[in-house]
């Protein structure tokens, strides 16, 4: 801010409060003239609109200067007036990170017991969990939901499918670093029918049937095209995180029309780096809950 | 031809009329757009899938429609006959007044076309896109030659307190509407605006604030100076007081916006500088409502039998009410737990329904049938009806919305000892729902009252005849 805009403000605050507080002292001294406070000021309009000229309650005048009081003594002590600083020497940004540093503080001493331990073992700890599952509603609920169990592009983290592995160490790189999944789309290199045939092998490895294409046909184009990553038994890829496609369970939806849809257009999945954010306690400590998540075992399948 | 194309003798009445009852429309219209998004934050599926029909689409409808086609009317019909009667003369031109009807309107026709098509500039209160702005803009401009043309004209020396209000609200809010509304075009409707960054948040706030102070406070104000003494048959409490609080409330409100961004990226002096300037505003802010409210001295033995006056001293207190919550949202430690929950709904609701609304449905059941020619409303029962229905209706709508505020703010910033928040936001969603379902309730009593008012104009209107009254001759007290 230039000197001249700091000036500027400063001056026209400080004016316009003055001016305010002038022309309630100068209402206040008239009080009195009147000999009578039912004496109207003499203007009518349309009839029978007069006014009296009543004295400014009091306490609504000292009401009036007690908030001016309080304002200029408040921009004293805090920046207001331009450049000014205040005399506190107070900003919001100082006050954010004492703030930030007091919770830090508080919170490390809660979470310092737990720096040494393995997130395996930290995953059978009832006490570590319940940091775990706060972790896990404040971060990564809105996207897996707060059972864990995921939507429609988001994994389910309570069965026993895990896309880039399922270990302690996965689980933690996967928070960490994030992940990036990627199918290309397929539907201009197999056409409509070949998409169909594909969607009918695919769902077949499940032990589904899709309404149509040929299974047979669809098995070629997979040894094709989907083999690479998907790999020859279908079992999909973790170190490329492409899914298991034999276990009837669906990232983006099961049905004939979304697998189609899935093969035609592609997918892309992302999940956010959370290893600056957190720290590395935490994400072992979040690693621990995901743990204890897969271990309910709890057989939710997408249909 | 009507007899009141030549008579300067008489006041122009039509124009008053026209947005009378248009007043009464667009309530309706609005309060109803109000209830539907207040029960589609209860039961989501109400939007039908239809994108015409969402929340997102349809808040900006009502705030609209609430704000400038119903209060915006019932300025324009209160000013054009406040102007007229104090002044003692016909309005400045007839042609322009009348302009300035047919242009809000199209306005008004407009904004409900291009809102729920989703064309919006995204500033709250100033959503509507830039060819609606060059409207507006033009219309304005108009009402204020027309408002101000009338006032040099006038026939008595003294400029009625009333006047003061009017001019001052209507010369702002041109100023607000053309500084805030500058937008760069890209197609028929879609435009950028010309700031960016924290100033364009600076600039819509201080349009935003200034808003509530001119086109929903000095406006209502005017009104009240007029209607209360009109309808108590008492004269106004201090003239003085008058002054004082007409000049300290304008000044100060233009500081006031910056408390919409509190702890945000806006610099601190900004913030400091809304803050003390809000707090300030208090004082002046109760001037207006100790002058209505005193100049009933000696008479309130009325309000037992006057349900008009009613209305009219229910609306000073919410006015009062809200005027002390805003400075004291406004302070930044109680802003940390009021900022964006529904505790900010429950203030504005305090504000427009228990004041701007009140204010004008009472001052609108004392004017009606003088413009008409008669001197009641067809039924006084029915104001009485409306008055319980409605106020017992604000009282639901903003008690619920303060504990649903207060509890989702608490909620919001509670945390645990591991540093993390103790609730998601979804846990604080429920937590609002039970007062969801009282909101819902409270608008749907507002909306109720607003249609009992319908039924009243209109045996009122049916039984009476559009009445062109002689502009009598200045007193000489």
């Amino acid at each position: 801010m230039s000197n001249g805009v700091s000036l500027f403000i400063a001056l026209a605050a400080i004016l316009n409060t003055i001016a305010a507080v002038g022309l309630l002292v100068w209402m206040r001294k008239r009080r009195g003239e009147e000999s009578s406070t039912e004496d109207t000021t003499g203007h009518v309009w349309d009839g029978d609109l007069r006014e009296y000229n009543n004295p400014l309650p009091r306490w609504w005048l000292w009401l009036f200067v007690l908030t001016v009081v309080f304002a200029v003594a408040y921009v004293i002590l805090y920046p207001g007036l331009g450049k000014n600083p205040g005399a506190l020497g107070w900003t919001q940004q100082r006050q954010w990170d004492q703030l930030q540093a007091d919770q830090e503080r508080r919170a490390e001493a809660v979470l310092a017991v737990y720096r040494n331990r393995s997130s395996e073992d930290l995953a059978h700890d009832p006490q570590a969990l319940a940091i775990g599952r706060n972790l896990f509603a404040n971060n990564c609920a809105a996207c897996h939901g707060s059972d864990g169990r995921g939507a429609r592009g988001f994994p389910n983290l309570t069965d026993r499918d895990w896309l880039y592995g399922g270990t302690a160490e996965a689980i933690e790189t996967t928070i960490t670093q994030g992940r990036m999944g990627v199918m290309a789309p397929w539907g201009e290199v197999l056409g409509a029918g070949g998409v169909d045939d594909v969607t009918a092998y695919v769902m077949s490895l499940s032990g589904r049937k899709a309404p149509r294409g040929d299974v047979a046909a669809g098995r070629t184009h997979y040894a094709t095209y989907c083999i690479a990553c998907h790999g020859p038994d279908a079992k999909g890829n973790q170190d490329v995180g492409a899914p298991n496609l034999t276990d009837n369970i669906w990232l983006h939806g099961g049905t004939p029309d979304r697998v189609r849809e899935t093969i035609a257009q592609g997918r892309q999945g992302n999940m956010p780096a959370h290893g600056e954010r957190l720290g590395a306690l935490r994400v072992k400590l979040l690693a621990a809950y995901v743990q204890s998540l897969g271990e309910l075992r709890v057989a939710s399948r997408q249909p | 031809m009507t007899a009141t194309q030549f008579g300067i003798t008489q006041y122009n009445d039509k124009v008053v009329r026209q947005f009378a009852l248009m007043t009464v429309v667009w309530g309706v219209v609005g309060m109803l757009v109000g209830v539907i998004i207040a029960a589609q934050l209860l039961l989501p599926e109400l939007n039908f899938d239809l994108p015409w029909l969402t929340y997102s689409r349809l808040r900006p409808l009502h705030t609209n429609a609430v704000i400038f086609a119903f209060g915006g009317s019932a300025i324009f019909a209160t000013s054009y006959y406040i102007v007229q009667r104090t002044c003692h003369t016909r309005l400045f031109s007839d042609r322009l007044a009348a302009f300035t009807f047919w242009g809000w309107q199209t306005i008004i026709v407009l904004a409900a076309i291009s809102l729920p098509m989703g064309w919006t500039t995204g500033k709250e209160y100033a959503e509507l896109e830039w060819p609606i702005d060059l409207l507006i803009a033009v219309v304005w401009v108009a009402y204020a030659i027309v408002f101000l043309g009338t006032l040099v004209k006038r026939k008595v020396q003294h400029i009625y307190v009333a006047n003061w209000f009017f001019a001052a609200f209507i010369i702002t809010v041109a100023v607000l509407h053309i500084v805030n509304s500058a937008e760069i075009p890209v197609t028929l409707t879609k435009s950028y605006s010309a700031y960016a960054g924290v100033v364009d948040a600076m600039v819509q706030w201080w349009y935003g604030h200034n808003a509530v102070g001119f086109f929903l406070t000095a406006a209502f104000l005017g009104m009240m100076y007029y209607f209360i003494p009109k309808q108590a048959g008492r004269p106004i409490y201090s003239y003085r007081l008058s002054i004082v609080h007409f000049w300290s409330l304008i000044s100060i409100y233009m500081w006031a916006g910056p408390h919409h961004l509190h702890y945000t990226t806006l610099p601190d002096w900004a913030q400091t500088l809304g803050m003390v300037f809000s707090l300030m505003l208090l004082a002046p802010s109760w001037g207006g409502m100790i002058n209505g409210i005193m100049t009933l001295s000696g008479a309130w033995h009325k309000l037992r039998t006057d349900p008009i006056l009613k209305f009219l001293i229910v609306s000073l207190s919410f006015y009062g009410m809200s005027t002390f919550e805003g400075p004291m949202m406004s302070i930044k430690t109680v802003n940390a737990l009021s900022h964006y929950t529904d505790w900010t709904i429950g203030h504005v609701h305090s504000g427009a329904l228990g004041w701007v609304a009140m204010v004008s449905v009472g001052s609108l059941y004392m004017l009606i049938p003088r413009l008409y020619g008669r001197t009641e409303m067809w039924s006084t029962k029915l104001i009485d009806v409306h008055f319980w229905v409605f106020t017992i209706g604000i009282v639901l709508y903003v008690a619920s919305m303060w504990i649903a505020g207060v509890t989702q703010g608490l909620m919001w910033r509670a945390t645990n000892p591991d540093g993390t928040l103790t609730y998601t936001f979804v846990e604080a969603l429920k937590a609002t729902y039970p007062y969801y379902a009282v909101r819902l309730l409270g608008g749907t009593m507002v909306l109720g009252g607003m249609f009992i008012m319908v039924y009243n104009v209109a045996k009122t209107v049916g039984a009476g005849k559009a009445a062109d009254v002689a502009i009598p001759a200045p007193a000489h007290a």
